[in-house]
């Protein structure tokens, strides 16, 4: 599975490749929590990747509802139909009909998901940002994955997608959730791991220096940070520092500074982080 | 170990059935949250030929089983410990029912206040009558009756010492809390005239007009709780109000949604899980065991820092009250109380400090640390006896 992975760019460790296995054997959902920028949610579009399928992807935001989430009527085109039958002579039931069918049911993607003619990846992401009575009602669809619409009765399932669900912590998730779900917990990359990554990402990237990146960023992410530098924020900084052309970081001590910007990204961490502690922690660095 | 050997395919033995169970039991023991349902997909990994590996079967267990990373970082542990035979019980067992010893429970904080009778700072004039408050207000027996009530609440919380009086402080958290969320559902569905149609509703009330949408249904902003965050202050200075000031804080988090508790003397500690405990006296003995160290000295702008550093951007939102209570003496630099403040105050949406020595006479906020902190602070009000709290209520209910 890993290897599988690491063909669609995406470096996983042996206990997020079994994971992701899992959810297919088990068809349980996976619960995949980390700092923000550990890559959680490439995660869900390595998997659409690998299994060569869709990526249905749900962003969850404070206030996300049903209709939202799941599906709305198109109220204008049903009010239109309703005006253009009054002179036809249809009765009220014939109306009824046609305008609570397929044909105005705006589909959101938790329905679009299950209705699938071959199993797509469905993404929630960061799910903790959605409040709780959402959270109960994602429960009740991932469990059974049906969904029950008044007007047009219970839509099963076609097809049962792979559902990875992702949370920054900002918000405790329900033990039910939970429970329902496999998780993992995604740390950040260790520096092998990270220059491997940096190689597959960034082209032409030389394999020292990957290796020097890596180890640096390993360094900066112990120091006392606001906000502490994921992945992308890693891969930006190669990306610079290759187009700068620095081969060597110790031979450009200077250059390594003044691209600090891709990584730190607020005022207190740029003032903390001055020439003398880059140049400490490139000290460590092979 | 735990692999089926190679005949078994199609069913397991009996005995690794019931060494699973037996491991699940001890899942559940660690306070992990294990189902039936778990332990069916268990079975069914187990099974599996690809599971044949123990390293396999760990991380599939471990996916399956965890459901928080405090379950993830002590899974290796337990898995080991159970399957292998390695590491001592003791060592796995969780915390909550860590048997080191506690310096000083909060229950033993409560059995010693009645002969306490010292107080800090000195130089600060009692109020007067206090001393026939002491003696004719507060017997150890029962009192009855609305007008005993009445005065319960004008005395201070120094020389409360019986339990009914930490009982009132629960009810008032209460009701507090109670005021506050009444408050806001209400706004929720005065909301109708708002700026967006909503269609859905407009074209259900169209029916009665025969499909014409005389009656336009608007929908608004939806309005939540606050989410309330108490720091509070359990340090010697703060002995005599700290056993009604826990009872006050747990029933706040009893009766709200969503609040956060965290004590803190020379270090912080979060005793929100401690205090979810319904029952008032076990919810005490599980924090008194979290927070060792009680009624040492306070190093305020040192636990604003570890709580902005680990804790603030996972419990702090920008609907969130932050409530201090703390009299604000403090062992530490008041420039860095100062400098914690200030970042706290950009997080959150209102800060609130209750200060017990408000209700002293004669009391200025002149502490090196309450000085600095006072510019950040949006409502600085006594907490000195229950009036003072109930006052809360209005300033709360507007939030």
């Amino acid at each position: 599975m890993a290897e599988a992975l690491a063909e669609t760019g995406y470096l996983a460790d042996d206990g997020l490749a079994t994971a992701l296995l899992l959810t297919g054997m088990l068809n349980r959902p996976l619960l995949l929590e980390g700092e923000a920028g550990v890559g959680k949610t490439e995660v869900a579009k390595a998997l659409a990747k690998l299994e060569n399928t869709d990526l249905i992807r749900l962003q969850c935001y404070e206030g996300l509802d049903r209709s939202d989430a799941i599906y709305e009527w198109n109220y204008q085109r049903q009010l239109l139909a309703i005006k253009a039958r009054e002179g036809s002579g249809d009765d009220a039931d014939q109306v009824e009909e046609a305008v609570f069918s397929e044909k105005y049911l705006l589909e959101r993607p938790l329905l679009a998901a299950i209705r699938q003619a071959s199993p797509p990846v469905l993404l929630i992401d960061e799910v903790d940002r959605a409040d709780e009575e959402f959270e109960a009602f994602l429960l009740e669809v991932l469990s059974d994955y049906q969904v029950s619409i008044p007007e047009l009765g219970t839509v099963h399932a076609t097809s049962i997608p792979r559902v990875v669900l992702t949370s920054n912590g900002t918000r405790e998730l329900s033990d039910a959730l939970r429970r329902r779900c496999l998780y993992h917990y995604v740390d950040y990359p260790t520096p092998d791991r990270e220059a491997r990554i940096l190689l597959a990402r960034v082209d032409g990237l030389d394999a020292s220096l990957a290796l020097q990146i890596a180890e640096l960023m390993g360094k900066l992410r112990k120091e006392d940070l606001t906000k502490v530098p994921g992945v992308a924020e890693t891969i930006d900084w190669a990306a610079a520092l290759l187009g700068l052309g620095a081969g060597n970081l110790h031979e450009n001590r200077e250059l390594v500074f003044d691209t600090l910007a891709c990584v730190l990204k607020t005022r207190e961490d740029q003032t903390r982080v001055t020439q003398e502690v880059t140049d400490r922690l490139l000290g460590k660095v092979a | 170990m735990t692999t089926a050997s190679p005949e078994t395919h199609e069913d397991i033995g009996i005995v690794l059935r019931l060494r699973l169970a037996g491991f699940v039991r001890s899942l559940r023991d660690s306070g992990f949250k294990v189902g039936l349902a778990e332990t069916g997909d268990a079975l069914a990994l187990l099974r599996s030929p690809l599971m044949r590996k123990s390293h396999n079967l760990k991380g599939a267990f471990r996916a399956l089983f965890c459901g928080r990373l405090s379950d993830w970082n002590t899974f290796d542990d337990l898995f080991d410990a159970y399957w292998f035979g390695k590491g001592v019980k003791s060592g796995v067992k969780v915390s909550g029912s860590s048997s080191k010893k506690s310096m000083k429970t909060i229950r033993e904080l409560m059995d010693a206040q009645g002969s306490r009778q010292d107080t800090i700072a000195g130089d600060v004039e009692r109020q007067p009558g206090e001393e026939d408050e002491d003696t004719d207000d507060t017997p150890s027996g029962r009192r009855e009756g609305a007008s005993i009530a009445e005065s319960l609440g004008q005395v201070d919380f120094r020389n409360l010492h019986d339990p009914e009086a930490a009982e009132k402080a629960h009810e008032l958290a209460e009701r507090l809390a109670k005021s506050m969320r009444v408050r806001l559902t209400r706004r929720d569905k005065q909301r109708r005239k708002g700026p967006r149609l909503d269609l859905r509703r407009t074209i259900r009330h169209s029916i009665a007009h025969g499909g014409t949408p005389i009656e336009l249904i608007r929908k608004g902003p939806r309005h939540r709780q606050l989410r309330l965050v108490i720091l509070l202050d359990a340090s010697g200075s703060m002995n005599n109000y700290t056993a009604v000031f826990t009872r006050f804080v747990h029933g706040m988090l009893d009766n709200f949604r969503e609040a956060e508790a965290f004590l803190f003397h020379t270090r912080l500690v979060h005793v929100s899980s401690a205090l979810s405990e319904r029952d008032a006296a076990r919810a005490l003995d599980r924090m008194g065991l979290m927070a060792q160290g009680i009624g040492g000295g306070t190093k305020i702008g040192e636990a604003l820092a570890e709580f902005n550093r680990w804790h603030a951007a996972r419990v702090i939102h920008s609907r969130t009250c932050v409530l201090i209570l703390s009299d604000g003496y403090d062992t530490g630099a008041p420039e860095a109380l100062g400098v914690e403040m200030a970042k706290l105050r950009r997080r959150c949406k209102r800060i609130v400090w209750l200060n017990p020595l408000i209700g002293w006479q004669g009391y200025e906020p002149t502490a090196g640390g309450m000085e600095a902190a006072l510019p950040h602070v949006d409502l600085f009000a006594p907490a000195h006896n229950l009036d003072s709290l109930a006052a809360l209520e209005p300033y709360l209910a507007k939030l």
